[in-house]
């Protein structure tokens, strides 16, 4: 027999999720709905004898559901989709925008099922000059109604009582408050008998409902309820009535009319208004943006690296450990290089994963996150993208992994995928190393107009190129695989509030650990294979030459360290080029060849899919300088600009670099962008397409720019 | 006729018909957007685009290519 169940529904915005925060303590779990990925949280109601679950349902402007996510607050509250029936719904409203959120509640009240108002934001309406009578407003819902602060510990405590109370021996289910006209009354009788499982008195409820929002396209609704319903609104409209129009009407004539006799307003202008005439000034908005936008952008790329180091400096000290209490060989190397690496590989994004959502907690908390769509929405929406989506946007330039997990911030799941699906074409930090590699191998130190380097022109042109292709991508995605109509925007500024440390420490905290949890595991799963393919076979017999020679040069009786040294490195280059990724690399040269590539570099491209940046240490140990390099390295860069293809012209002309920058620029080239866009999108679909999009798109561009230099005569 | 789109910042109007896409304007009814209602153009994004209205004592922005589909009645 499990606990009885509570929901907590209302408008956005009402203060809905610190309310069930405070309600829940620390009990909160997250769960995924089927098919979809909104959460919803479910928790133990706190300080109350009997176990009781409460479910915080995504925030919705009314029962007529617009978005998957207000599906969701329907589902719940009417049992539909496999969810339990509530034994108690608790709405929530704010007490400062009472109106508007009065028509939410009649929608539920109407339902006819045991309904609890807690009146929430009290402190900001009293600040606001807002009195309710809330005695008066009980009598007039004919449901109870508890006044409450979200923050406040005592009042959310005293509302946890009620709620037990009231689950104990539920308040008598209400009647509508309204009376429908004749007309609308007959509408609603005919539709009615459709919902034969629904309790009595939530029939009628339920016709309004339909009347509203089943269309004939509906595929979820029963056919006999979709004929009904359009039966119904083409006789309204033969008779010049007008459903929607009605029904909205009828419940805001009920709250016009009883408005003045539940509530007084003697409140002067919001305090918004005024910090808004600044934040939202053409000007000194703008400056405001830029600032906060650079201080967030600065926060991921400079202040989460020391901390990076510190996770990049306790893998490898773990490592280490491992190497020398394990005796040498393959369990050593596994654990070493595969599972502490893997462990590492995951670990080592938390540091810009938590700094990025301190900034979104922070700004959503506030309310200025509301202002940035309102302040970008115009450019923005010309490429299909949400105002909202630029701060993730922003953030891909310093990794894509921090970024994909801040598309939460939006609200609509098409809008969520289709940043989702852009953003790792943003230059992110792991690319730089690869294109100052390429660039500086490739590309000749020349200087243009006498000023500019011609290595920093084109590193400068490979962010604008990443821009570009983003943007584009955006607006083709959107209007073909992620076509929805193009959605009208509804938004609402909240009030400034100052950001309340628990709450965005609470929002740090599960991010973290969703992706540690949810993407970890398949980030580990892929580093152990990326290390299984270059670490086998063991011992090729192509090394074994060379190994002999480095045994006879060890025993000697003072080993010359330098031609050690140098053996050592060639014996790891022989071994790449022997493993099972050397041999793939080897594989793919006729379909990478077109582009330049030869089995090195590919080799290399294969290796960046653990992490871009891993392209530089495997370039280091296939030219035989060892794995330790960065792609500062002046032998490495040597090394690479004296290699030749079997003909004898070298590799790493310009133009391969060039190829190889597009390449490197457009490619999926990263497990983990792949691991966390499948714990985002909630499923392998996505990513899947992701990844083969990108990856074509690459292979192509790659060819074209080589094919097309080529044919025009450069090398 | 006048439309929303056209209000000047505190501008009040009284609206008369509310029209667009049939899911939009239904949630623009259910906003309270309903006819004879007063409504008042409170800002104007730095960019001209969108607006922010208050109806009712609650504030909710659209776009102008919205706004425009919702004629008012300015008094006086």
């Amino acid at each position: 027999m499990s606990a009885p169940l509570v929901a907590l529904v209302g408008n956005p915005n009402t203060g809905k999720t610190t309310l069930f925060n405070g309600l829940t303590g620390s009990t909160v779990r997250v769960g995924n709905y089927p098919g979809i990925t909104v959460e919803r949280s479910l928790g133990h109601l706190k300080g109350v004898e009997h176990p009781i679950d409460v479910l915080d349902v995504p925030g919705a402007y009314s029962l007529v559901a617009r978005s998957a996510e207000e599906r969701i607050a329907v589902d719940a509250l009417l049992g539909h989709g496999g969810v339990p029936s509530p034994a108690l719904v608790v709405v929530v409203l704010d007490a400062t925008a009472l109106e508007r959120n009065l028509y939410f509640a009649l929608q539920v009240i109407e339902l006819g099922r045991p309904t609890l108002i807690a009146l929430n934001q009290m402190d900001a309406a009293e600040a606001a000059g807002v009195q309710i009578d809330c005695t008066a407003l009980s009598d007039a819902l004919g449901v109870p109604v508890v006044p409450t602060v979200g923050t406040d510990i005592e009042r959310v405590s005293a509302l946890a009582q009620r709620i037990a109370q009231y689950v104990d021996k539920p308040p008598r289910p209400p009647a509508w408050p309204w009376t429908p006209s004749g007309p609308l009354q007959a509408d609603v009788e005919a539709v009615a008998p459709h919902f034969p499982d629904a309790p009595e008195g939530a029939r009628q409820a339920l016709a309004l409902w339909a009347l509203m929002s089943v269309s004939p396209e509906d595929s979820g609704a029963p056919p006999t309820l979709r004929t009904t319903v359009a039966a119904r609104l083409a006789a309204a409209e033969g008779s010049g009535r007008d459903l929607d129009l009605e029904i909205a009407q009828a419940r805001y004539g009920w709250i016009d009319a009883h408005a003045p006799t539940l509530l007084t307003r003697t409140g002067s202008r919001r305090l918004a208004d005024k910090a808004d005439r600044l934040l939202l000034h053409p000007v000194v908005g703008f400056g405001a943006f830029v600032a906060v936008m650079a201080l967030c952008f600065q926060a991921l790329f400079a202040w989460a690296d020391p901390f990076i180091g510190l996770v990049e400096g306790a893998i490898g000290a773990l490592a280490g450990g491992a190497h020398d209490v394990l005796p040498p060989g393959i369990a050593a190397d596994f654990v070493a290089d595969a599972l502490i690496g893997g462990v590492g590989n995951v670990l080592v994004f938390l540091p810009q994963i938590a700094l990025l959502f301190l900034f979104i907690g922070l700004m959503e908390d506030s309310g200025y996150m509301a202002r940035v769509a309102f302040l970008m929405d115009r450019i923005m929406r010309k490429v299909g993208l949400h105002g909202r989506a630029f701060v993730p946007m922003l953030s891909g330039f310093a990794c894509a992994i921090p970024a994909i997990m801040g598309t939460r911030t939006l609200e609509r799941r098409r809008d969520r995928l289709l940043t989702m699906m852009v953003l790792p074409l943003m230059t992110c930090s792991a690319r730089l190393p690869v294109y100052t590699l390429v660039i500086a191998a490739t590309v000749p130190a020349a200087t243009v107009w006498g000023v500019f380097s011609q290595q920093s022109l084109v590193m400068l042109a490979m962010y604008g190129f990443s821009i570009a292709i983003a943007l584009v991508a955006a607006a083709v995605m959107g209007r073909t695989v992620l076509k929805g109509k193009n959605e009208p925007l509804l938004l609402e500024l909240p009030d400034y509030r100052i950001p309340s440390a628990r709450s965005v420490a609470r929002l740090v905290w599960r991010r973290s650990g969703d992706f540690v949890r949810e993407a970890g595991s398949v980030i580990l799963v892929f580093t152990v294979i990326m290390w299984a393919l270059s670490a086998f076979p063991r011992e090729p017999d192509a090394v074994k030459p060379l190994q002999a020679q480095r045994d006879a040069v060890a025993a000697q009786s003072a080993p010359d360290e330098t031609a050690l040294a140098t053996l050592d490195h060639q014996i790891a280059a022989a071994k790449s080029e022997h493993s099972y990724a050397g041999k793939l690399g080897k594989a793919m040269e006729p379909v990478m060849s077109p582009l330049g590539f030869d089995w090195r570099i590919n080799v290399g491209v294969l290796g960046a899919f653990a992490a871009r940046e891993v392209y530089v240490s495997t370039m280091g140990v296939i030219y035989g300088v060892g794995g330790e390099v960065d792609e500062q390295s002046p032998s490495l860069r040597r090394r690479m600009a004296e290699a030749k293809r079997p003909d004898g012209t070298p590799v790493h002309t310009p133009l391969t670099g060039l190829a190889l920058l597009v390449f490197f620029a457009l490619a999926c080239q990263c497990m983990s962008t792949i691991a966390v866009v499948k714990r985002e999108s909630g499923g392998w679909g996505w990513p899947a397409f992701l990844f083969t999009y990108m990856t074509t798109l690459a292979w192509l561009a790659a060819f074209a720019v080589y094919q097309g230099g080529r044919a025009l005569g450069f090398s | 006729m006048p439309t929303l789109a056209d209000l000047r910042v505190t501008q009040t109007a009284r609206l008369l018909q509310v029209g667009g896409e049939r899911s939009f304007r239904r949630r623009l009814l259910e906003l309270g957007f309903v006819p004879g209602t007063p409504v008042t153009l409170r800002k104007i994004a730095p960019l001209g685009d969108p607006l922010e209205f208050e109806v009712r004592h609650c504030r909710i922005s659209i776009r102008r290519r919205e706004a425009a589909a919702i004629t008012v009645e300015v008094d006086g």
